[in-house]
């Protein structure tokens, strides 16, 4: 079935083209410390919402040369009333590819001092510019994309276990349990989901480690979708447990958890796979929603959510554009996990393969 | 007279749906560590006498279940109790639920009227490039985040200066009359309607152009064409009138997403709605007002939900058949 889905893709420009851009995403994600100039929490308060650094190749003599840039001067304009950024031209700075920078544990563990770009000494290189705290917007996107694009896989490893004993119990058993464990999933369904999510994002205490305060919003976001997870899922128990060899499975004694694990939920094997790649891009925006709100992953922590929240003043949206790019980011990803979503449902549908 | 039997017992059901759902949201509240008069203490405005009413008629000495008893009483009365700032409840929920429901209503006619002559055309122009060109512009309607589309509307509100940025009506909206009030409301909410237009629209298409398709492939379409039926008789005479069926469930579902979307929207454009009144809640720990908000809301979906079966108790007699 791996091998149809595979195929599937292939045949599919968009998908494949989908699957790239992703695979592209998570590759950046993966390196995100080699790759990026700074680190996480690099910060230069004389660089607050400083525009992206520009890159020259033709010098002042209309000749090529070595990339290079000049660093950002504040100044206070007294006229506008306001703190002004002014490229410095009285010295350039080289950009140095693969060299030694600021040191570093990849992946938390491996010390590296060795960058993919960085600058000459006491250079800046702000490829998407600064945020409140003179932070590099371009390696906090690499950073922050690392939360934003596991946390849904995350909440579906949460979720889906969840969702498929809870429907396959309901959907087992039957009668009087089915009842009640329905009734419960739907009273959790009529509640507006975004209100339940902002509700219990609220009442997490605030001395929270932010490993802990991240599991538990992974939970949280899980805690929205299983039910109606759980009552598709009970529909496709309702039909496959009359089915004989479910039948010879309790006739040779298996118990019945044992049936429901081992012989009934297995069956709905490629709905799970269908609901799982097309909720993960609901996740992402979840996530992104909550932390935008100030309710999910906090600062110093990055997710593309929180660095998003400098973006509800206006004289930032006017005035520092750069500060949108985790939008489009978050864009780009839900896209391509829709397209993708949409292929998978199309090949494992027998009804829209005559299509 | 067996349609109004079904219509009653269907809504008889929706009251243990909505206990259930009272008491869920209670006890979730009551989780949190948060003690529900702490910011009320804090208010000097607040008197001693308002605090003690307020702690008698929480029941805060009494076990948790007393407390859901007594929280469930005092809402049916319609005592929601008062907010951090000394406020009534009910009066503040009076004023952000109509606002909520419009914005929501305008935005589901809206939604309806384009998503479902659009889903036809694409399902009947199936695989031409028309078809694939709104697959390509639904799919990026669905892909854009709702705050980060209301933040894009607002630059450009801004930038344009075409559209007022926030509220629902302009300052001297009192000394307006009707069809000045009129066009000053619909010129405040065109913002936050596109965007959740935008969001709504794309599910809506893709699910009446899906169903439209499973429809025209049946047997019965078949014959009609066969029996040299022209293509529009096929088309708005047999296939259509069963494929809005099931998108008649969906309004419900689209009423509970709607509710969710337009939080942010309503956040980011600064919009008098429930939404955005639950979320300053949450902010402010306002524990009356929270779990009044998300009674609310639910009451607000369930009801969508009842209405959406209503209409299919309706308008299809095999529903009828099965209940």
């Amino acid at each position: 079935m791996i091998k149809d889905i595979l195929n599937g893709i292939f045949k599919d420009k968009f998908a494949v083209i989908a699957l790239l851009v992703l695979c592209f995403i998570y590759f950046c994600l993966f390196f995100a410390e080699f790759i990026a100039p700074y680190s996480m929490n690099y910060t230069d308060r004389e660089l607050s919402y400083v525009p992206p650094s520009p890159i020259f190749l033709i010098d002042e003599n209309g000749k090529f040369s070595r990339p290079y840039t000049y660093n950002y001067k504040r100044t206070y304009d007294a006229d506008l009333m306001q703190t002004v950024f002014k490229l410095d031209r009285s010295k350039k700075y080289y950009i140095k590819f693969l060299s030694r920078g600021e040191e570093y544990l990849y992946l938390g563990f491996i010390p590296m001092d060795r960058h993919l770009i960085t600058v000459e000494n006491s250079g800046r290189l702000y490829l998407l510019g600064g945020d409140i705290n003179g932070r590099d917007v371009f390696s906090r996107l690499l950073f922050g994309g690392r939360i934003s694009m596991t946390i849904g896989f995350l909440a579906l490893f949460v979720l889906f276990p969840i969702g498929l004993l809870y429907g396959g119990i309901s959907g087992y058993f039957g009668g009087v349990t089915d009842m009640i464990m329905m009734r419960f999933a739907e009273a959790v369904m009529s509640i507006p989901s975004f209100y339940l999510l902002i509700i219990l994002a609220a009442i997490l205490p605030s001395n929270m480690t932010s490993t802990q305060r991240l599991t538990l919003i992974v939970v949280i976001l899980a805690l929205i979708g299983w039910a109606g997870f759980a009552r598709v899922v009970r529909g496709m128990v309702l039909s496959i447990k009359n089915q004989d060899f479910v039948k010879s499975a309790k006739m040779a004694g298996a118990s019945d958890l044992r049936i429901i694990i081992k012989e009934v939920l297995p069956q709905t094997a490629s709905y799970v796979i269908v609901a799982m790649t097309l909720s993960v891009p609901g996740y992402i925006l979840s996530e992104s929603g909550l932390s935008f709100l100030g309710l999910g992953i906090q600062q110093p922590d990055a997710s593309w959510g929180n660095m998003l929240k400098e973006a509800q003043e206006y004289i930032n949206i006017l005035y520092r554009p750069w500060l949108l790019t985790p939008g489009f980011l978050i864009f780009i990803a839900v896209l391509s996990f829709n397209l993708i979503g949409d292929t998978i449902r199309d090949i494992l549908d027998p009804k829209s393969r005559i299509r | 007279m067996q349609i109004l039997f079904y219509i009653s017992k269907r809504v008889l059901q929706t009251i243990p749906l909505l206990i259930l759902v009272s008491m869920i949201s209670f006890f979730i509240i009551r989780l949190s560590p948060v003690d529900p008069l702490a910011e009320l203490k804090l208010n000097p405005s607040i008197s001693k006498e308002t605090l003690k009413l307020e702690q008698q008629r929480m029941g805060l000495d009494k076990p948790l279940p007393i407390q859901y008893l007594l929280w469930a009483k005092s809402f049916i009365k319609g005592d929601l109790g008062v907010t951090t700032t000394g406020e009534k409840v009910s009066v503040k929920l009076a004023e952000r639920i109509p606002n909520t429901l419009l914005l929501t209503i305008v935005v589901i006619f809206l939604t309806w009227s384009v998503g479902v002559p659009l889903g036809v055309l694409a399902a009947v122009k199936w695989k031409t490039p028309f078809d694939r060109f709104l697959t390509v512009i639904t799919s990026i309607g669905m892909a854009i985040p709702s705050f980060f589309f209301a933040i894009l509307m607002l630059i450009f509100a801004v930038k344009s200066g075409w559209f007022p940025v926030g509220g629902l009506t302009s300052y001297n909206y009192d000394e307006m009359n009707f069809i000045q009030k009129f066009f000053d409301i619909a010129h405040h909410l065109f913002l936050p309607v596109t965007v959740l237009f935008t969001l709504s629209l794309a599910g809506l298409q893709r699910q009446m152009r899906a169903n439209l398709l499973d429809v025209l492939d049946s047997d019965y379409v078949k014959f009609a064409r066969a029996k040299g039926l022209s293509e529009n008789k096929v088309i708005f005479k047999h296939a259509l009138r069963n494929a809005v069926n099931p998108m008649i469930t969906l309004l419900g579902f689209e009423f509970s997403s709607l509710l969710s979307g337009a939080a942010l929207t309503e956040f980011v454009f600064q919009y008098p709605g429930l939404g955005r009144l639950i979320l300053e809640a949450v902010l402010k720990s306002d524990i009356n007002l929270v779990m009044a908000s998300l009674m609310i809301g639910a009451i607000m979906l369930v009801l969508g939900n009842l209405i959406a079966d209503i209409l299919l108790i309706l308008t299809d007699p095999r529903i009828r058949a099965k209940a």
